[in-house]
């Protein structure tokens, strides 16, 4: 995946399109197709599109991509590139000219630093640069560093070039888990930092590969970016709700519930609503394109969604606590402030009792 | 106390899950125990002599209260029943949706069953209507319209708006909002309920009965058969 040859070899590979790869790697006019069918119904488009999909994709020259990792953890790496069989969403993302990507290449300080300067210098405008992971800043900028350079740097450095920015994961798009309260390294997500270019926001932790691929497509299709939400993300993928497509949902309807994770109610499949599942405050594709090449997601296996995809899901309270159950406060708190009442009383009953007595006193 | 929830990237749902219902809650409290502790201690001392047993004259006003007088029964016939059909809907939906007992049990430490949400939703549209139409009723009966308070629309409102946005909510009537947002603004409405309610005519939840019984037990003592 990762390339570090000469530059003519390069060249060579740069100009070499989509369709190139694909077919240099075994993949059927059948299957691509069907990628592309699958792609464009993703990305809402009718029927009638496919085949200006598959022609754009096939055609699009490999386009120059920068991955940049920061405040991280892999994940999002991992995901995209450890599925058990080379789909053709993994040979769309090999097919673009990946240049830099410091997790994957075998190169390592000069002569990756030297490799991802000389793809921003040819690429300068027209690179797509993909983040992952969060960024620190201020006093703790020197937390995270690559090669002496802080990510901070590096990110103003990379975007400057950018045509378009995708951050891959919750970490890069609102600053995910480094940003957890208390944000020991101060962390943010690139949006918070680059204001001047297109930012197309992939969250999850981590995000379904075939969303990633999806994006990337999408981009080779139109060379745009998608419609995107309020947070940023692409519509096709982030704009519903899991629990409005969740395949528990009827469960939820007829009250059907599990009240543990080991009880009759999670062995029949119900809903885990009551176990505090996020599917209903989160947007994600996780349950129609769901993982592993469909063969299943989270709430799937039995576990609620925890809304990794959402801005600052860590501090949203507890992953168990149902999305109904508020945080209303302690019982130290209510009896404060049922003895401040008490103490109200007293002083009302005790002006209304002085009043009284007066008047009783005026009377006789 | 904050049990997970930070100010730092809240969102309107954070709020009103978190803050927002902590200030209610307090302000429910020190009202509700400063309302009924002030009526307690306010206690006229009556020096005449007893002409009925007051706790029986206070219980069979707890009782007799509790249907319509058979004399207004013709007139006040719709109002009346109409009043108990959205209350006890009101509690059914209150007590037996699953995620409003999740919120008592985040609060009192235990569930009980519920109900599946069709009966919810068919009540909570119940509930919703008999309050229109009492709201109609009282803005067009000119007897009514001319003892109507502020407080009266104000309570009304306050009953009104939980209804409204829970539906909008479950019903994904949004009006272009999100779905988290119409969430949350069910939750501030439940806020601004607990707020208005110790200083309002909402009060009546925890005064009905009390005061049923204290008038009938005034009654009884002065020997009046009402």
């Amino acid at each position: 995946m990762e390339w570090q040859g000469s530059a003519e070899e390069h060249s060579m590979a740069a100009n070499n399109t989509v369709g190139d790869v694909l077919r240099a790697n075994g993949v059927s006019r059948r299957g691509f197709m069907k990628f592309c069918a699958a792609t464009a119904s993703m990305m809402a488009l009718p029927p009638g599109m496919v085949s200006t999909v598959a022609a754009a994709i096939e055609n699009a020259r490999r386009p120059s991509v920068l991955w940049l990792p920061f405040q991280e953890c892999t994940g999002c790496t991992e995901s995209l590139t450890r599925s058990h069989t080379p789909t053709v969403e993994g040979l769309i993302f090999d097919a673009v000219s990946l240049d830099y990507h410091h997790t994957l290449q075998a190169a390592a300080g000069q002569r990756a630093e030297d490799a991802l300067h000389k793809a921003m210098e040819e690429n300068y405008g027209n690179y797509l640069l993909l983040v992952d992971g969060s960024i620190p800043t201020g006093d703790y900028e020197a937390y995270s560093c690559t090669n002496g350079h802080t990510h901070l740097s590096m990110l103003k450095e990379a975007a400057a070039g950018a045509a378009a920015i995708v951050t891959i994961g919750t970490c890069a798009a609102y600053g995910g888990i480094p940003k957890a309260n208390p944000n020991p390294t101060e962390a943010v997500g690139v949006q918070d930092i680059i204001k001047d270019k297109p930012i197309i926001n992939v969250p999850g932790c981590p995000p379904i590969p075939t969303v990633i691929t999806g994006v990337l497509a999408h981009y080779l299709t139109f060379g745009t970016i998608p419609e995107l939400d309020k947070f940023g993300r692409p519509m096709a993928f982030y704009g519903q709700n899991i629990h409005d497509r969740c395949y528990r949902r009827p469960f939820y309807d007829r009250g059907q519930f599990a009240n543990s994770f080991d009880d009759e109610g999670a062995k029949k499949g119900y809903c885990l609503f009551k176990l505090g599942c996020k599917g209903p405050v989160t947007y994600n594709a996780c349950a129609t394109l769901k993982w592993n090449e469909g063969v299943s997601w989270p709430v799937q296996s039995g576990h609620g969604c925890l809304g990794c995809s959402e801005p600052d899901f860590w501090d949203k309270g507890s992953f168990y606590r149902p999305v109904s159950a508020a945080y209303w406060g302690d019982v130290k708190t209510i009896g404060i402030t049922a003895a401040a009442g008490a103490a109200a009383a007293l002083a009302a009953g005790a002006l209304a009792r002085g009043k009284q007595k007066k008047a009783q006193e005026e009377q006789a | 106390m904050n049990e997970g929830l930070y100010l730092q990237g809240m969102s309107l749902l954070d709020f009103a899950r978190g803050p927002a219902l902590r200030w209610a809650v307090a302000i429910f409290v020190i009202g509700v125990v400063w309302r009924l502790g002030a009526l307690l201690l306010y206690k006229r001392q009556d020096l005449s002599r007893p002409r009925g047993a007051t706790f029986a004259g206070g219980a069979k006003t707890l009782l007799t209260r509790s249907a319509p007088p058979h004399e207004l029964e013709k007139d006040i016939k719709f109002q009346h029943y109409s009043g108990y059909a959205w209350h006890i809907s009101m509690f059914i939906v209150l007590l037996f949706g699953t995620p409003h007992m999740l919120f008592f049990k985040g609060i009192l430490g235990f569930g009980w069953p519920t109900l599946p949400t069709v009966y919810i939703t068919v009540l909570s549209v119940l509930t919703t209507a008999i309050l229109l139409v009492l709201l109609a009723r009282r803005v067009m009966n000119p007897v009514l319209r001319k003892i109507s308070t502020t407080d009266d629309y104000i309570s009304w409102f306050m009953a009104f708006l939980p209804f409204l946005t829970g539906l909008m909510a479950y019903m994904h009537v949004t009006f272009g909002m999100r779905y988290e947002t119409v969430l949350a603004l069910h939750i501030l409405s439940i806020c601004l309920l607990l707020v208005w309610f110790p200083f309002g005519k909402l009060m009546h939840a925890v005064m009905i009965w009390p005061s049923r019984y204290k008038v009938g037990a005034a009654f009884a003592r002065r020997g009046v058969r009402a």
